[in-house]
């Protein structure tokens, strides 16, 4: 199935309540971390402008990368319509990103943004507030008893919600890659949601040491719903 | 030891007084060792001469590579030498091979005579292993005579300084041109080609070749075409020598229903081993190779040194094996295709190729290696594997004695060859685009490309050829005020050279054995055995063992761009070997085949237990004709099952099956999946057929009806996998995206993966770009055989034969048993995970995760 069909598809079921450092929050299968009690949507790795990107450097990739994240989006925010977004950084793929970003694609963005608090936290992508588009800027930032930052910090960080590594997880011996909620339930990653972006087993190495391994799972987002596993149950590759 | 004839040994002397065309020092050089040169020699001198352009198809050991290079030494030595203080002269002779090591080897035969002869001439290589500085010193001093590949062609045309390294060029040679030009490959070669004639009009090429089925294809592709006509090179054919001796192993043992490993027929094998000198064993796979050689280790009592060759395994390894071979100090190698082609290697007096040879051509040249003498037979024995494979032999070997082969017809020039070509010639030198479409349609394979799609494959190479036209400022080429096409910047030169080529590897993955799984072990990563396919290794799960390199390996796991294993303890692996056979039956086997099995007459060529099983089958089915397609339906335990006959091979054959069962849902005859071989398909479902079609509910004329190649065709193949594959390398070789490098990060997974999304974004948004057509059509003419399950529907059509059975038929036995060994393709849903996630959700719902510690 192509992959936007079946994103848009999965966006149509349930979110996975669970817990997260005491807090409530919601696994949205679009990719997207819904908080209830702040009216808040997380978003991570949109890698806006992305196509762009790879053509300033003689790839040249599709155009439409921007216009098929920001219309998937579109139906995340229809949906929960929330009071706040935050994009957990690398939003452009790179620093002219937003500068370059076309008009049309401007347009759509402000329309997203319109009337909501829009709050981008820098990414290793994207490190400078976006030029010309609106919205706050932070390196990090904490909303009701999370903090919410792009790279995930070293160590034990209860409360922490992060991206940047775009986990994916795959059942050992069987099925593909899917990506994934990684959370121990203290601190949790957030998949990448741009269209055109990749994914990184959570059994890599770049994970080791960020999970309390006994309870680390992969919340992996199947065609019909969000599924949680235990890492012991997954595979590399 | 006696001394191996030169792969140019000319024949013992012959009467001919032809000679004239022969300078004295080569006359001398023949007559001085008791030789006279053939007649197809100097046939083809005397047509070089003459200024024509010449194919030879010869038989292995017809001397034929001297042939090739007569016209040249012979022009070479006439030349006047330059006088003292002129600019050095550019390469005259330039030799294309489709393997480095042929070239290399060609060079060292080569050599001999040129000494001998006294020629003042100069000989070198250039290929991927040769050095830069040796690479610098060619362009400041090109040799007479340059051995090469299609790669580094590609790359010498696209350097600035073209025009003066081939300012003398007079030939150009094409070894095995047979084996060329069949692939994308072939289609860069012809474009080099085309360039070098625009450089040297008067240029003359020679075509080698074994015998092809259509002499003419080749004829044309070595001279430029035009649009009005269609010119041929000369031909000269020169019939076998010797007739190669062939048999089928008569094996003592019961030959099996299916399976390729022909394990039952080892100590037969063994037992031939040891009645002669050194013995080649051909497998149509590695892990078939892997398999077999560990299954004659196991019997090699008096220990002969047998060993193993495939190309995956580690080159030291490999070369080991070939010096050991030279020094004839084996008795025998297993080796894969990585052996296929001319390279000419000790004193081997038997073949024995293993399963079915999978097209008359293969087969020939295979029996062609054990010996280069024409005028002494080779001698082969072919093991088949199963029941259908013996009589794929017989056609095979029946096919041999005819001269009939074939190799897969030549198709046209791919459009992601083109675009890298484009850009090679924009680095070599700003160009007109009505002059450069005049050149690549005078190239064979591009003779009916269209100007409309020329122009949009060179707004491809600019802008991406996208119709949002946003990337007018990252172009790579632009259109200048002079009306030439111009490169941007030097970088783009400097990613072409990066990039040429059209050889896309599979992702593969080193293979190293540790002694534990430690830490420390993953990080020093352990003893390299070679390299093996990322998709084998996502089938195992960690425990499992498999053969690799003559062992049982116990798989650890992934890490990074590693396989780790262990050594396993047991003898048995769990994971036989994947895949059945790489290459599918050929047409021109396949109709043999069918023609066989139509034919009783033709049974007693066949073994006892084989004529049996067919004689069995003509009393409780039937024998199709050879034209027909037989269909039997028949219950089997709750199920009921639907077995066609085709013999169109597994490619085909899966298209076919993946198009019938969508026919088959829609008919609500509740199809649940089916299996695909080389010779059968086998349906089933929860409804009865046989039933449906009697009370007229399903039709077969309805089922097979040619239009299922449209609609369900394009909606089926739009998400397939297959798609995508061809989509990566399409984008890789078109330069959309860039190849890996050693020492880049990034893992060939990571690649497949954003070239699976930019296909999806690309599909959605823009399903006609140029890319996607070009994928289109090579997935449907390599990975699906389209074109094959085009002609059978046309050909079965009034030809179906149905036959409704109480039970299973002989003939479907094969096919039966392969039902749970091949996985069913099918969209995989959530059903793993919901299983797998039952514990996690519990606990989940139970609070567990977020327990303080």
């Amino acid at each position: 199935m192509n992959a936007l069909a079946r994103r848009r598809a999965q966006g149509e079921c349930e979110a996975l309540e669970i817990s997260l450092a005491g807090e409530r929050v919601a696994c949205d299968p679009s990719g997207v971390l819904y908080l209830p009690g702040e009216d808040c949507l997380v978003v991570s790795d949109l890698h806006l402008e992305k196509g762009a990107a790879f053509a300033r450097r003689g790839m040249l990739l599709p155009p439409y990368d921007t216009a098929a994240t920001l219309a998937l989006l579109t139906l995340c925010l229809e949906r929960y319509r929330p009071a706040r977004v935050v994009c957990l950084g690398d939003s452009f793929h790179d620093r002219k990103g937003a500068a370059l970003m076309p008009a049309g694609e401007r347009d759509r963005l402000a329309a997203l943004m319109a009337g909501r608090e829009w709050i981008w936290i820098a990414g290793n992508h994207d490190p400078e507030p976006p030029v010309g588009i609106g919205g706050e800027t932070f390196g990090e930032i904490t909303i009701g008893g999370l903090t919410f930052r792009h790279e995930p910090s070293v160590g034990v960080r209860r409360g922490e919600v992060s991206g940047h590594l775009h986990p994916v997880a795959r059942l050992a011996g069987r099925g593909s890659r899917r990506a994934c909620f990684a959370t121990d339930g203290s601190r949790m990653i957030l998949p990448s949601f741009g269209v055109t972006t990749g994914g990184l087993n959570v059994l890599d190495r770049a994970f080791h040491g960020l999970f309390d391994a006994s309870r680390a799972l992969a919340c992996m987002i199947g065609h019909s719903g969000i599924y949680p596993v235990r890492f012991g149950a997954l595979a590399a590759g | 030891m006696t001394a191996r004839p030169s792969p140019f040994a000319p024949g013992p002397s012959e009467p001919d007084s032809a000679s004239i065309h022969l300078p004295e020092p080569f006359a001398k050089w023949f007559a001085g060792h008791g030789w006279a040169p053939r007649p197809h020699q100097l046939e083809l001198l005397a047509k070089a001469e003459a200024r024509a352009s010449v194919l030879l198809i010869a038989p292995t050991g017809a001397g034929k590579t001297l042939a090739g290079f007569l016209p040249a030494l012979v022009d070479l030595h006439r030349r006047v030498r330059p006088k003292p203080g002129t600019r050095p002269r550019g390469v005259h002779t330039l030799y294309v091979s489709p393997l480095k090591a042929l070239a290399t080897d060609i060079q060292r035969n080569l050599k001999r005579p040129v000494a001998e002869i006294g020629l003042s001439v100069t000989l070198e290589t250039r290929t991927g292993d040769t050095s830069q500085v040796r690479r610098q010193r060619q362009k400041l001093k090109p040799p007479d005579i340059l051995l090469t590949t299609p790669e580094q062609l590609a790359l010498l045309i696209a350097a600035k300084d073209a025009d003066s390294f081939f300012s003398d060029l007079r030939y150009v040679v094409f070894d095995e041109l047979h084996s060329l030009v069949t692939s994308k490959r072939g289609h860069l070669l012809a474009l080099g080609l085309a360039r070098l004639r625009k450089l040297r009009p008067e240029l003359q090429t020679i075509g080698l070749s074994a015998t092809v089925s259509e002499p003419a294809e080749l004829c044309r592709w070595l001279v430029a075409q035009s649009p009005d006509a269609s010119p041929e090179a000369d031909l000269i054919t020169v019939e076998g020598g010797a007739r190669p001796e062939i048999a089928i192993l008569e094996s003592e043992e019961r030959v099996p229903w299916q399976g390729h490993t022909a394990r039952y027929a080892l100590a037969e094998v063994y037992q031939a081993i040891k009645a002669h000198k050194t013995t080649l064993l051909f497998v149509n796979t590695r892990s078939q190779a892997e398999l077999l050689f560990q299954e004659l280790w196991r019997i090699n009592e008096e220990t002969l040194p047998i060993a193993l060759h495939h190309g995956s395994l580690d080159v030291g390894q490999r070369r080991k094996v070939e010096a050991a071979m030279a020094k004839n100090a084996l008795r025998a190698v297993v080796a894969t295709s990585t052996l296929d082609l001319g390279i000419d290697w000790g004193d081997v007096d038997l073949v024995i190729h293993v399963g079915a040879p999978k097209g008359a051509s293969r087969l020939a040249q295979r029996i062609g290696r054990s010996n280069h003498r024409m005028d002494e037979p080779s001698k082969a024995i072919l093991v088949p594997a199963n029941r259908f494979e013996v009589m794929e032999c017989r056609a095979a070997l029946d096919a041999n004695y005819l001269g009939a082969q074939d190799t897969p017809p030549l198709r046209d020039g791919a459009l992601d060859v083109l675009a890298q070509h484009v850009l090679g010639m924009a680095v070599a030198a700003p160009f007109r685009a009505d002059e450069l479409y005049d050149e690549v349609t005078s190239a064979a394979p591009y003779a009916d490309l269209s100007r409309e799609t020329f122009e949009r494959i060179v707004e491809f190479v600019a802008t991406g050829g996208y119709a949002l036209k946003v990337y007018e400022r990252y172009a790579k080429i632009k259109l200048t005020e002079d009306g030439t096409w111009r490169l941007t910047h030097p970088r783009f030169a400097q990613q072409y050279r990066m990039n040429a080529g059209t050889i896309i590897e599979a992702p593969m993955l080193e293979i190293r054995l540790v002694r534990r799984r430690t830490a420390s072990a993953i990080a020093r990563g352990g003893r390299a055995l070679g390299k093996i396919e990322e998709a084998f290794l996502e089938t195992l799960a960690p425990g499992d063992t498999f053969l690799f390199a003559g062992e049982v390996l116990r798989f650890e796991g992934i890490f990074e761009t590693s396989c780790l294993v262990t050594k396993a303890a047991s003898e048995e692996p769990k994971v036989p070997y994947y895949g059945g056979s790489k290459f599918p039956l050929t047409t021109y086997l396949a109709k043999e085949v069918r023609a066989m099995l139509a034919d009783p007459a033709r049974w007693h060529a066949l073994p006892d237990q084989v004529r049996d099983w067919l004689s069995i089958q003509k009393l409780k089915s039937v024998i199709p004709g050879p034209d027909d397609l037989l269909v039997e339906t028949f219950p089997n335990g709750r199920l009921f099952h639907m077995v066609l006959y085709p013999f169109e091979g597994r490619l085909a054959h899966q298209t076919l099956g993946m198009l019938l069962t969508r026919r088959l849902e829609r008919a609500r005859a509740m199809p649940l999946g089916f299996v695909a071989t080389d010779y059968a398909i086998s349906i089933w479902g929860r409804r009865d057929m046989g039933a449906m079609i009697a009370e007229g509910s399903l039709s077969l004329d309805a089922l097979f009806d040619e239009d299922m190649l449209g609609d369900d065709l394009e909606s089926w193949m739009a998400d397939s996998w297959l798609l995508k594959r061809t989509f990566r390398q399409c984008a890789v070789i078109s330069g959309l995206i860039e190849k890996r490098h050693p020492g880049q990060e990034k893992t060939g997974r990571q690649v497949t993966v954003s070239t699976d999304l930019v296909y999806d974004v690309l599909r959605a948004h823009e399903p006609d770009h140029i890319l996607m057509q070009a994928t289109w059509a090579d997935a449907a003419t390599g990975l699906l055989d389209v074109a094959r399950v085009s002609d059978l529907l046309a050909r079965i059509k009034h030809h179906i034969v149905h036959q409704d059975l109480p039970q299973i038929s002989p003939l479907a036995v094969p096919v039966m048993l392969e039902i749970g060994r091949e996985s069913v393709v099918g969209e995989a849903r959530d059903a793993d995970l919901r299983e797998a996630s039952q514990e996690a959700m519990i606990a989940l719902a139970m609070g567990e995760p977020d327990r303080e510690a």
